[in-house]
């Protein structure tokens, strides 16, 4: 498995869905429809994932190693269809490193004195 | 939900089946957020949004991951993915060209609204086949038949064209004024003429092509004035580049009013008539009309026209049946290219599909499905199929004008044949076709002996049905190669039986030119007979001149000219039984085309129109008509006189090598009244040259005699008298060629074929042979072995392909101008070729197995 620096830089710039999968599931394991939620959460309700987005985003992510389906006990009452995913060390350094590649970006826009803020 | 599922299945399949049921779980959770009104069509709406752009997308990353998979795959291996695109690029160029000049010539629009609603009238009868119309029955044809939204009438002139800078000599049609808006297609600049002008004066449309070159393209053209024969017409219009009618040779149309003197003689036939059916009539009520008309019309006419029917076909039913064999044969050949082409690469993706038995086990185990493994290799069969095809129609884009020579000319369409749109995506069609049918095959194999197997294997695969079907794969391609032989050895021996045909005259070191009198100015016998001697006379003092005369038409370029015959005291009644191919003649003509003088004398300058009319026979005409008697000094009556044989000639073949002619009767030119018979005013000019003489470097001196005797008449068609034997031949030389490539393309891939399935097999059976050669078998005992199954399989391919050849060859009767479709010299021939090939495609597979070293073969794996 590929988990280098390096082979994670060839991933950048990751496309926005996948981003937002491996910031779901970074404090936790989910099902898919708990990503759609927390990405819908956090986004304020500006990215709703639909269903085949999120799996296509997923079936590539698993190929690429970034994330691993988990097979676990589950709740009496979960809905046997749902699968659960976790972050794999590959994936969280491929967030890492998007991290680093946006922040960088911000860092140079602040540096010309650019603001998120519109200036009247 | 359940329509949510069944939208699924526009995924891949490989993704369905593995996010199914989660997809629809996730799914139905969030279309439990959607309530209110319309729920339910939210949901659908939904639905459609989440799956189709998702599909879409989900098939493209598959595509994209196949195609950089296949483009690593053939780049590893240059030589097969060289020789499969290569072979696309035959199959599908050799089918893109011959089917572009197919629809070219039999199915693209006429360049005419609504062309398929036009139809030619012809004057038909049993014993006539199909005659030109003569003006009286048109009239009445017109007045009596309601089927036609409108008819009209042309005939054919050249004319000299004076007043521009050189004479010049056109190609003109006469058309009365209904004709051309029956074609709807209107004239670039100005007008056509109207009824009215056409019966008032003489006016004239320019073709393009004219109006360019002689005007300059000249908007200020309309209404001037230009002598066509030393007539003066108004210039009403220019007609668009693309228009032409009836063929793409003439070049001006002129207004053509019948008058009560055309109408005379019932039995004079020289129209041509075109007609539109009126909307809702079929030709068939068409023609259930012109029956009762032209009944009504012989009862009132029971002697003009006794007989006489109306014949109606359409504008492509003109075109003859051997045109039509001939590309129809070239269709069939490149029909069977494709069939091998795919043949072949079926058979070396299948070889390719058995060596990467393994690869595709290790990816099965990986957790590949059998239908990502399919698709992969359709996509790479797919992948090459369109390279392929994009090679073949480039090169098809650049061969299709050389195929020129097979349009013929006498449909109203371009000389030269191009692609299309049409064309192009029967080329899209031929390429998918091969993709699929050389990819789906082995694909479906690879599928099949999927797992574990292979791997386990080892060397031993799995391939016993594989190599089954590349056995009769192998077959297939001898058969196919074997039937293209012999369509071309046939073919070949027809064109040299058509060769071999004795025209009657001898054709080589002849030049023809012709020199076209325009009237009224040469109207008068005399006047006429001034110009041929003075030009005769100075051609023949020529240095390299041996001989010259002027004739009415070349044999095999003036084909017609037919007109009936009639014995002493009979009335002249024109059938077959009678006719005769009618020439006037300037003395010498025997000699300059080397017609042999078999009794009697040739036409002499005293023949004048004040001595006894006399006549040059052929001997058919002469056989025919007095059987077992001396010809010479008989009587007949033709072209309005009664003459004396004075001469027995040779026959010619004036219809062409392949036809049979009329006897042939030759007239003095002096001997026919001013103004009579007008159209046989003899124009060529025929003159042989010493042998080695360059006949071309006489023309300057020609023009000037020419303009010395006249200084408006032009020049036209010079040509060598063996050129226009030779255009006899020229379609079936240029469809030779062609088939014979395609049949050497053929044994090519047969031969290929055959290599490629002995050196798989030796290389797989290297054990076996080892152990041979190991218990004591010599080399050429194994070389006998491998031989004996690629001559076998060749045998058997030769046999089917016999069998189809003589089947295909019979329905080519027409073109086989007698040679057997069974001929045995050509079967023996293509059968020899089919061997030859296959031994030479067994010998290096055979040799190799003979030096299977039985050590190394038995410690393989």
């Amino acid at each position: 498995m590929p988990n280098d620096r390096e082979t994670a830089d060839q991933l950048l710039p990751l496309p926005q869905a996948t981003f937002h999968i491996l910031l779901a599931l970074i404090d936790e394991e989910r099902h898919g429809y708990a990503i759609i939620q927390d990405v819908e959460l956090r986004t304020g309700g500006e990215l709703r994932l639909s269903a085949g987005t999120l799996y296509r985003s997923i079936a590539r992510m698993v190929e690429q190693g970034l994330i691993a389906e988990v097979t676990r006990r589950r709740p009496a009452a979960d809905d046997p269809r749902r699968r659960y995913y976790r972050l794999t060390p590959f994936g969280t350094a491929v967030a890492r490193a998007e991290m680093r590649r946006l922040s960088e970006l911000v860092r140079q826009a602040r540096a010309r004195g650019l603001k998120p803020e519109t200036v009247a | 939900m359940r329509f949510y599922r069944a939208l699924l299945s526009l995924y891949p399949a490989s993704f369905s089946a593995e996010y199914r049921e989660a997809l629809s779980e996730t799914f139905g959770a969030r279309a439990d957020e959607l309530s209110g009104p319309f729920a339910g069509l939210r949901v659908f709406l939904a639905a459609l949004a989440d799956v189709i752009p998702n599909a879409i997308a989900a098939h493209a990353d598959l595509l994209r991951q196949d195609l950089v998979y296949a483009a690593r795959s053939l780049w590893r291996t240059p030589g097969f993915a060289l020789t499969a695109v290569l072979v696309v690029a035959l199959g599908v160029g050799a089918n893109t060209a011959v089917f572009s000049l197919a629809d070219f010539i039999f199915f693209r629009p006429l360049p005419y609204a609504k062309a398929d609603r036009l139809v030619k009238l012809w004057q038909g009868g049993e014993a006539f086949g199909t005659n030109e119309v003569s003006p009286a029955n048109y009239r009445d044809w017109r007045a009596m038949s309601s089927s036609f939204s409108g008819m009209g009438a042309y005939w054919a002139r050249a004319a000299n064209l004076v007043g521009a800078d050189q004479p010049r000599r056109l190609e003109t049609v006469r058309a009365t004024p209904e004709l051309l808006p029956l074609l709807g297609v209107p004239p670039l600049l100005g007008r056509l003429f109207t009824t009215r002008e056409a019966t008032t004066g003489q006016y004239a449309l320019l073709s393009h092509a004219l109006w360019m070159s002689q005007f300059g393209g000249d908007r200020q053209v309309i209404g001037k004035s230009i002598q066509l024969d030393g007539v003066p017409h108004t210039v009403l219009g220019v007609m668009p580049p693309t228009f032409q009618f009836p063929a793409r040779t003439v070049e001006a149309w002129t207004s053509l009013s019948l008058t009560e003197d055309d109408f005379k003689d019932r039995t004079d036939t020289y129209l041509n008539v075109l007609a539109r059916l009126r909307p809702g009539v079929s030709v068939e009520q068409a023609r259930r009309e012109m029956a009762l008309v032209t009944g009504r019309l012989e009862r009132q006419y029971p002697k003009e026209n006794e007989g006489v029917g109306a014949a109606i076909l359409g504008l492509r039913d003109e075109l003859s049946e051997r045109s039509r064999l001939l590309v129809l044969a070239l269709c069939g050949a490149t029909l069977c290219i494709l069939l091998l082409a795919c043949a072949n690469l079926a058979s070396l993706f299948l070889a390719r599909g058995t060596h990467r038995a393994r690869e595709l086990a290790v990816r099965t185990a990986l957790g590949a499905g059998r239908e990502r493994l399919v698709r992969q290799l359709v996509t790479e069969s797919l992948g090459v199929a369109f390279l392929g095809g994009l090679v073949g129609v480039a090169a098809a884009a650049l061969g299709v004008p050389l195929l020129a020579r097979l349009v013929p000319s006498n449909l109203p369409i371009a000389e030269h044949p191009s692609l299309d749109l049409r064309v192009l995506g029967l080329a899209l069609a031929f390429v998918l076709f091969t993709g699929f049918a050389f990819g789906l095959a082995p694909a479906l194999a690879a599928g099949r002996f999927g797992g574990l197997d292979s791997l386990r294997s080892g060397t031993r695969t799995a391939g016993g049905r594989t190599q089954r079907l590349r056995v009769m794969l192998v077959v297939v391609e001898v058969a196919a190669s074997v039937v293209l032989l012999v369509l071309s050895g046939l073919l070949i021996r027809a064109v040299w039986r058509i060769q071999e045909i004795n025209p009657g005259f001898v054709a080589e070191e002849v030049m023809t030119l012709q020199t076209a009198l325009p009237l009224p100015k040469y109207e008068s016998t005399a006047r006429r007979a001034q110009f041929y001697d003075r030009v005769l006379e100075e051609v023949r003092a020529q240095p390299g001149v041996q001989e010259a005369a002027y004739a009415t038409g070349l044999p095999m370029s003036m084909r017609g000219g037919i007109w009936p015959v009639s014995l002493q005291g009979e009335e002249v009644v024109a059938d077959n039984e009678n006719s005769v191919s009618l020439r006037y003649l300037t003395p010498h003509y025997f000699a300059t085309l080397r017609i042999p003088m078999r009794r009697g004398r040739d036409l002499a300058a005293t023949d004048t129109f004040e001595s006894p009319f006399v006549a040059v026979v052929s001997e058919s005409f002469a056989k025919r008509t007095w059987p077992n008697e001396n010809p010479l000094g008989k009587r007949f009556t033709l072209a309005l006189s009664e003459r004396t044989v004075v001469g027995v000639v040779g026959d010619v073949r004036v219809r062409g090598l392949e036809r049979e002619s009329e006897p042939q009767v030759y007239l003095p030119y002096r001997q026919v009244a001013d103004n009579s018979i007008i159209s046989y005013t003899p124009k060529d000019l025929v003159l042989r040259t010493a042998a080695g003489f360059p006949a071309t470097t006489l023309l300057p001196r020609i023009r000037e005699i020419v303009k010395l005797a006249d200084p408006e008449q032009p020049i036209a068609n010079v040509r060598a008298m063996s050129e226009i034997v030779a255009e006899e031949t020229a379609s079936r030389v240029t469809q030779l060629r062609l088939l014979g490539a395609l049949a050497a393309i053929a044994l090519l891939i047969a031969g290929l074929g055959i290599h490629g399935l002995l050196s798989y097999a030796v290389s797989k059976r290297s054990q076996e042979l080892g152990l041979r050669r190991a218990l004591g078998a010599e080399g050429g005992e194994i070389v006998g072995l491998v031989m004996r199954e690629g001559l076998t399989l060749a045998l058997c391919g030769i046999a089917v392909g016999g069998a189809v050849a003589y089947a295909a060859a019979r329905g080519m009767g027409a073109l086989l101008v007698g040679v057997r479709p069974d001929d045995p010299l050509t079967l023996a021939a293509a059968a020899a070729l089919g061997l030859l090939t296959a031994v030479a495609g067994c010998l290096r597979p055979a040799l190799r197995a003979a030096r299977v070293d039985p050590l190394t073969a038995l410690r393989t794996d």
